[in-house]
């Protein structure tokens, strides 16, 4: 595999499934043909460099969560690997996880869901370490705790419901920091809140990486977030990663089709140029995982399929970094690619 | 579209659908009486979309139900006017208020799935509405003709074998588009449209924006575009009018406030926009937080975070003051209000503005 970087990935995902058995009823099944499974993952190879915000983007329905989630051994990997720090923990049993699981945190896309309503914020700090059994001269106090998600000590004394969306966030990032991780899954940190409160968790998250050093997955449906935090962009489309690569690089000149269309189905920040600005807007929906179109998934919606299409496009390199699973890409690939996932 | 005659869109030139004036609306919660909207005042002219923007808590979906007449039980239009058409919409009954409802004010919510009634299909939900606002019978054929053509406009495949399904059987987007659908079919000459695309993915987002402006275009409906995403508002707004603690405090043109925002607040907002622009530096934030409605304090109700203030901030309510084609509620675009002779009050933050 060409790769320019040195450091070994923190994490390093190869060819994850995630099947999931359709509930639905067995004639619904017959008659729509669908095959019985929901396959949220199907197939993701993704490396994640130490030190690094990797963003993963796509629409809703495209299985950025269950990746996520996965990766943390929190949803099924039905097959694959799952490699972390250099360990495969894809088959590690409940115990052997539990050990590893402070090193690894998910902060949770609905800040008040996941906070127990009957505990204040003092205990929620707390209670991972209670979880982990975690030795007194190895916490911080939830007054450090609190600091650093840049909440005041009066806090500690609050109950979920008496915070507003943003410090529930903040509690929730807190909760996750408290045991030290490496490694961060931020699902949606900023959705639900305004403009400036998601600046201020963006400002959190991105000064927490530099003083804990930490690596962070970002789930996000936001480009524009991505323009400013991420290092790395992977754009998942129905189960499947369909262009990853520096995230500059990306967003600059795409390689794949579908970055293209998200690209382009950003609104236009600068009233003047919205008239002039061609906007190819993406038609239809993301079609359902549990009857996904045969070959590339993408090819109903996209402008530049063709009959090669209806067979699987696997991701390859592009050059500089960058991968993309299409036919007929955006960009030159080089000449002698190779094959990576 | 049917050739349908019914609803007349004519106005005379230069005269808005809406205009709003010194409205004030309260809310009673627990004997304590909260100012949720003062002094808000704003026009939305033919064929214009007027963006209705601000964090949340500032009035922004209250200024909807109270334009809807859709109030909750415990608020409360206290003074002002909403004219629409000539006739001030708070001098009218209830049965007035409904008729106007749906026929000629429509509006849209953020999430359809509540708006929607789960147990009846979309075929009987348009025609209610149809029939909710046509006065004699109505031919059903022709009905049912004139819904699938209205759901094909917004792009929903399949219409007509669709019109038989129920909420629940529609993705997040076909339901917005049903909705859209709803509000436009008795092609209402105001829509308002509150947090329509905040729910749903760029893909649709850029759809559903497609599909107002078309509407707008066709039918020269004046939309009030109610949003806390500036980009949306750069995109599809002709105007925008920025709500601060239930007030307005700018106004103007999308370009001109783009290009040059007076209001501190409008800065601040414009400002912290993520974007490449500030990778690996600090985001603009505004500091602090709105402040609550039982506690407004005394003058501007951003003095408190805003980095220009100065005693008078503190002191005294601004008025707004047109500047060219912008109307701004700021002391210091104010030269009678005595802000450049005002002591520089002890700036709690440091300046907003990059």
């Amino acid at each position: 595999m060409i790769d320019e970087r040195v450091s070994q990935p923190l994490f390093s995902v190869r060819d994850l499934r995630t099947y999931y058995v359709d509930r639905s009823r067995w004639l619904d099944r017959l008659r729509h043909r669908r095959p019985g499974a929901v396959r949220a993952i199907d197939g993701v190879s993704l490396d994640i460099v130490r030190g690094e915000i990797v963003c993963l983007v796509g629409e809703s329905g495209c299985g950025k969560t269950t990746l996520g989630k996965a990766m943390l051994r929190l949803a099924p990997a039905t097959a694959g690997t799952i490699i972390f720090d250099g360990r495969d923990i894809t088959g590690l049993g409940r115990s052997a996880m539990r050990a590893l699981r402070p090193r690894m945190q998910m902060i949770a896309q609905d800040p008040h869901g996941s906070l127990s309503p009957r505990l204040q914020v003092r205990q929620l700090l707390t209670e991972p370490y209670r979880i982990h059994g975690v030795p007194r001269e190895a916490q911080y106090s939830v007054g450090q705790l609190l600091e650093m998600v840049e909440l005041p000590a009066a806090m500690s004394q609050k109950y979920p419901h008496e915070l507003s969306g943003g410090q529930a966030r903040r509690v929730g990032i807190a909760r996750a920091l408290a045991l030290r991780p490496d490694f961060i899954v931020a699902d949606e940190p900023t959705s639900g809140l305004d403009v400036s409160g998601a600046s201020k968790i963006l400002g959190l998250l991105r000064s927490l990486r530099a003083e804990h050093d930490l690596t962070f997955l970002f789930i996000t449906h936001n480009l524009r977030i991505v323009d400013y935090i991420a290092n790395t962009l992977a754009v998942m489309y129905l189960g499947r990663i369909a262009e990853s690569g520096p995230a500059d690089l990306v967003l600059d000149n795409p390689g794949h089709p579908y970055t293209r269309a998200l690209l382009d189905s950003l609104s236009e920040p600068d009233p003047h140029r919205r008239r002039e600005r061609r906007r190819l807007l993406l038609p239809g929906e993301i079609p359902s995982p549990r009857n996904p179109p045969d070959g590339c998934s993408f090819h109903p919606r996209c402008r530049r399929a063709d009959e090669v299409c209806g067979t699987r496009p696997e991701l390859v390199s592009m050059g500089a970094g960058r991968q993309a699973a299409c036919y007929h890409p955006l960009v030159e690939r080089p000449v002698d690619s190779d094959v990576t996932a | 579209m049917g050739a349908d005659t019914s609803v007349s869109h004519v106005q005379p030139a230069g005269e808005p659908v809406l205009r709003v004036d010194g409205l004030d609306v309260t809310y009673t919660s627990d004997g304590v009486v909260l100012p949720v909207l003062r002094d808000v005042a704003l026009h939305a002219n033919p064929g214009e979309i007027v963006g209705i923007v601000g964090e949340s808590g500032c009035g922004k979906s209250t200024l909807s139900a109270a334009l809807m007449g859709l109030l909750p039980p415990n608020g409360r239009v206290t003074s002002g006017r909403a004219m629409f058409r000539g006739v001030d919409m708070f001098s009218l009954n209830a049965e007035a208020r409904r008729r106007l409802r749906g026929s000629e004010i429509s509006m849209v919510f953020q999430d359809p799935l509540t708006s929607l009634n789960p147990t009846l299909t979309i075929g009987a939900q348009f025609s209610d509405v149809l029939r909710a606002h046509r006065d004699g019978p109505v031919n059903r054929s022709s009905l049912r003709g004139r819904i699938v053509e209205m759901l094909q406009r917004v792009g929903l495949p399949d219409a007509r074998a669709r019109l038989n399904s129920y909420p629940h059987e529609f993705s997040g987007g076909q339901r917005q588009r049903i909705m859209i659908a709803m509000a436009l079919v008795l092609k209402p000459a105001l829509l308002i449209a509150d947090e329509i695309t905040s729910a749903l993915d760029v893909t649709l987002e850029a759809q559903i924006l497609q599909l107002v402006c078309d509407l707008r275009d066709d039918s020269q409906t004046a939309v009030l575009f109610v949003t806390h995403d500036l980009g949306v508002v750069a995109q599809v707004c002709d105007r925008v009018v920025v709500m601060y603690c239930g007030r307005t405090v700018e106004e103007g043109n999308v370009a001109d406030i783009f290009d040059q925002p007076r209001h501190p607040y409008t800065r601040a907002l414009l400002a912290s926009v993520p974007s490449r622009k500030w990778r690996g530096g600090e985001l603009p934030t505004i500091r602090g937080r709105v402040p609550s409605l039982d506690a407004l304090p005394d003058g501007c109700a951003f003095a408190n975070r805003c980095p220009d203030a100065r005693a008078i901030c503190h002191e005294q309510e601004p008025h707004s003051v047109a500047i060219n084609t912008q109307l701004v509620r700021c002391h210091a675009h104010d030269p009678a209000s005595g802000y450049g002779a005002s002591r520089e009050a002890a700036t709690q933050f440091g300046r907003v503005s990059p």
